[in-house]
């Protein structure tokens, strides 16, 4: 047996590791924990989606809770959540402020008009300089900011009313306080 | 009942696969005739098994038995009849009963083909292939049964996702896995040669067809797959480099570098220990597309519902499968020596550069489908990693690929002789040159080096693939049917290229918002919104447009009826685009939201020659269908291993 015909299994050997680590509970993608949680959240002025003459801020939504949610209509995932932040949004008065992230402003409309707005607020991110800002891992990603502008919570992967509902609603509700 | 009989059938098919395994192996091993005599009815037995409860869960759908979970999780009285068949593998635990089902009828087609095979060889194919069912088949036991009860049971289903409501969508899975498995034979092949220590052409010449015919399935499932993203999403792209579209791309790109390093081996007997690997590698990738999508390792939406528990089990399988496989490699690979060497500008030199292209586009993909992931892992920051970088990183190795197959349609076996065919090249290069000169300008816009490559390329290649077997019949040489296939495949992956480069450089797409009664242009043809009404399907309802073209005189094309689909249970919206296709273009209408005053948003777009795309990939499948159906593989092969392997040492 020659030492060189066993770099592939080597190499699948160590893929395979890889694989078993990643299994191991030990990294979820869902759960990497964010360096923001309890910071305060990046602020990003930009020009909406809607109208690029307008800006979005995420200052002017101080004192109340904000969920920030990471889209772009080249993003398959965001398409999944579409219909599930249409739910939520109609269950909470909490804004939904969209980031349309490195995305074409006349696809990101049409995407829109088709399936419906959830979005109280949607930014253009098209350098993607405030995913950058955020640490966004992918999208859909959606992050929960408290009233006083700090992050409380991060979701990767598409968003659900029962995520909403488990692991968002708690952390907002706890925030307010008994 | 049912339920309860499909669980019996799922247990006895693994009890055969298990006495496949070990009648095949341990029989082969020790040379017991008797031993060996089980492995065909026990792997006939399987099969039937497997189909016995494939079809139960069948009438479970179509009876609507909403006791059983899977039924109640995908299925609604109300959905129609061919796709209430369709749901049947529309989620996880039925399409891993697919899975199993495929490759029970490949061991089936093993079994009943094998007869002119050595009885040893034949018996270890079938343990091998009997080592992945019993896999499978306890996979789906413990970890996925689908015919598990539900309790209380639900009085209707929960429908079957509607991007799944689609014809070519319910046709995509079966195919698509017919290729994945399908090159479970190559696998088992590769196996039953290396646990023997022998490798020579007649193995060649036996694992061709069936992997040019996995390989052919493979073509169409993808190509399927693209057609289906193409008009149902709405977004008018035909290939997005998600991870689930690159978990079919890699096992095909290493797939078709094996099929032509099989050719090698089986004419020159050379490439051998690397055909092994990649005969091993192509199975490999599919098993691995599976895992990473049933795992939730990788974030796609295609994902299926994840569950670390099946994650954690299927790579286990994986392991031992795979890495069992590259241990046997490493054991005999040392074994086998080729004498005799070739020429530069030979046939075989061609091959070897397909073969590493090939390898090195399927290993970018790999890397750039995991790279985010093993970086997370590493804690080394996160990234993602777009089409830009894809489309960028396969280029680089594709367009050096399609200019060498051009100019290698024309080489010769064994010996460098392109000098006679020098004018010939030459020739070919020129038209190739003006005609992707004249389309470049018919088409207008910014000139591109790298569009001209592409439409040079396409062009210089199905030249290359008509000519030659034209110089060949003029020489008064026979062309056998293999080489026809060769040149008709060939030419497909010029017309497809064609039809890639033309759509995503030419298309012209526009988002408009118009009112009943209006018109918008684009690209020399004009839209006219000229209806609105609703109409209602089976478990839908739907907002359906008229959409009447013309063309620049004012003739009317066509009418096209865009749809936006509301399905009654999961309340989701869809798209279905109106499309008017022919030769030059198709024209796509899709139809979006009400805007408020009387508008309505539309998305407009226009793909010159996108057709071609599609209709390559299947010329290239039609190629396949040729070159597996060669006289020379249907010939019994009785006594052939002796007259060949007079000709090649023993390994």
């Amino acid at each position: 047996m020659k030492a060189r015909f066993l770099v592939p299994a080597a190499l699948i050997a160590v893929l395979f590791g890889f694989f078993w680590y990643a299994l191991g509970g030990d990294y979820d993608p869902q759960l990497i924990e964010s360096p923001l949680i309890n910071r305060p959240a990046p602020d990003f002025v930009s020009p909406a989606l809607a109208d690029p003459k307008q800006a979005v801020s995420l200052k002017s939504f101080r004192g109340q809770p904000v969920l920030v949610n990471f889209w772009g209509t080249w993003c398959v995932g965001c398409r999944e959540e579409h219909p599930q932040l249409l739910e939520i949004q109609k269950v909470t008065t909490i804004p939904i402020v969209g980031i349309a992230w490195k995305d074409d402003h006349a696809a990101a409309n049409q995407w829109l008009a088709e399936f419906g707005d959830p979005y109280r607020a949607v930014a253009t991110d098209d350098d993607g300089r405030i995913a950058i800002d955020w640490g966004v891992y992918g999208a859909p990603e959606s992050f929960l900011v408290s009233a006083e502008g700090k992050v409380i919570h991060k979701h990767v992967g598409p968003m659900s009313l029962e995520i909403w509902r488990k692991e968002f609603l708690v952390k907002v509700n706890a925030e307010r306080g008994p | 009942m049912t339920a309860e009989l499909g669980q019996i059938a799922l247990i006895l098919a693994l009890c055969l696969a298990l006495s496949q395994t070990v009648f095949g192996l341990v029989g082969a091993h020790r040379g017991w005739a008797n031993w060996m005599a089980v492995v065909r009815p026990a792997t006939i037995g399987q099969a039937g098994f497997v189909a016995l409860a494939f079809l139960l869960l069948v009438s479970a759908f179509l009876g609507n038995d909403f006791t059983v979970q899977y039924v109640a999780f995908n299925s609604n009285s109300e959905l129609p009849t061919v796709y209430r068949v369709a749901a049947v593998w529309g989620a996880h635990e039925g399409s891993m009963l697919l899975w199993a089902l495929i490759l029970a009828l490949w061991s089936l087609a093993v079994a009943l083909l094998s007869r002119s095979l050595p009885n040893a060889f034949a018996s270890r194919v079938l343990g091998v292939l009997g080592t992945i069912s019993t896999g499978i088949l306890l996979f789906i036991l413990l970890t996925s049964n689908p015919f598990t009860r539900a309790m209380p049971a639900p009085f209707d289903g929960n429908d079957l996702n509607p991007l799944l409501q689609d014809p070519a969508l319910a046709m995509h899975p079966p195919i698509l896995y017919t290729g994945y498995v399908g090159f479970a034979v190559a696998f088992a092949f590769a196996c039953a040669a290396m646990i023997e220590g022998k490798l020579d052409q007649a193995w060649a010449r036996w694992t061709r067809p069936w992997t040019i015919v996995a390989w052919l399935f493979l073509t169409v499932g993808i190509t399927l797959g693209s057609w289906w993203a193409y008009y149902e999403l709405g977004w008018g792209g035909w290939w997005m480099w998600d991870p689930v579209e690159n978990a079919s791309f890699m096992p095909w790109l290493v797939g078709t570098a094996l099929v032509h390093s099989l050719a090698v081996t089986e004419r020159r007997g050379l490439f051998r220990s690397w055909t092994l690997l990649l005969a091993i590698f192509a199975f490999s990738l599919s098993l691995i597309g599976t895992f990473l999508v049933r795992s939730g390792i990788i974030v796609s939406v295609h994902a299926f519902a994840s569950d670390p528990m099946r994650g954690v089990f299927i790579l286990a399988l994986l392991a031992a499968y795979i890495l069992g496989a590259l241990m046997l490699y490493a054991w005999r690979a040392g074994q086998l020596r080729s004498s005799s060497g070739f020429e530069l500008w030979s046939r075989e030199s061609f091959i070897l550069f397909n073969n590493i292209l090939l390898v090195i586009a399927a290993a970018l993909i790999f890397i750039g489908t995991l790279y985010p992931l093993i970086l997370a892992l590493l804690k080394l920051g996160t990234i993602t990693i777009g089409p830009p970088v894809f489309q960028l990183m396969f280029l680089i190795a594709i367009i050096p690929l399609i200019g060498l197959l051009a100019v290698g349609m024309h080489s010769s076996w064994k010996r460098a002789r392109l000098a006679p065919v020098k004018t010939r090249l030459i020739a070919i290069a020129a038209v190739a040159a003006v005609l992707a000169a004249i389309l470049l300008f018919t088409f207008g816009g910014r000139v591109r080096l790298i569009v001209f490559m592409g439409l040079f390329l396409a062009i210089a290649t199905m030249f290359s693939a008509v000519s030659e077997p034209i110089a060949r019949l003029r020489r008064g040489l026979s062309i056998p049917r293999g080489a026809v296939g060769m040149f008709v495949a060939h030419f497909g992956v010029g017309l497809f290229t064609l039809g890639a480069t033309a759509a995503s450089t030419y298309q012209v797409e526009k988002d408009v918002s118009i009112a009943l009664g209006q018109s918008e242009k684009l690209a020399g043809y004009e839209f006219k919104l000229a209806d609105l009404r609703m109409v209602e399907g089976p478990n839908y309802v739907a907002r359906q447009a008229d959409v009447i073209i013309s063309d620049s005189q004012g003739r009317v094309i066509t009418t096209l009826h865009p749809q936006k689909r509301i399905y009654r249970v999961q309340q989701q919206p869809m798209t279905e685009a109106g499309i008017d296709v022919n030769w030059q273009r198709d024209l796509f209408v899709a139809l979006g939201d009400d805007l408020g005053d009387g508008k309505w948003s539309l998305r407009l777009q226009y793909k010159p020659l996108i057709r071609y795309l599609w209709l390559g990939s299947l010329i290239m499948a039609l190629g396949g269908i040729l070159a597996a159906s060669d006289r020379r593989y249907r010939t019994a092969i009785a006594g052939e291993r002796a007259a060949v392997g007079a000709a090649t040492e023993r390994a």
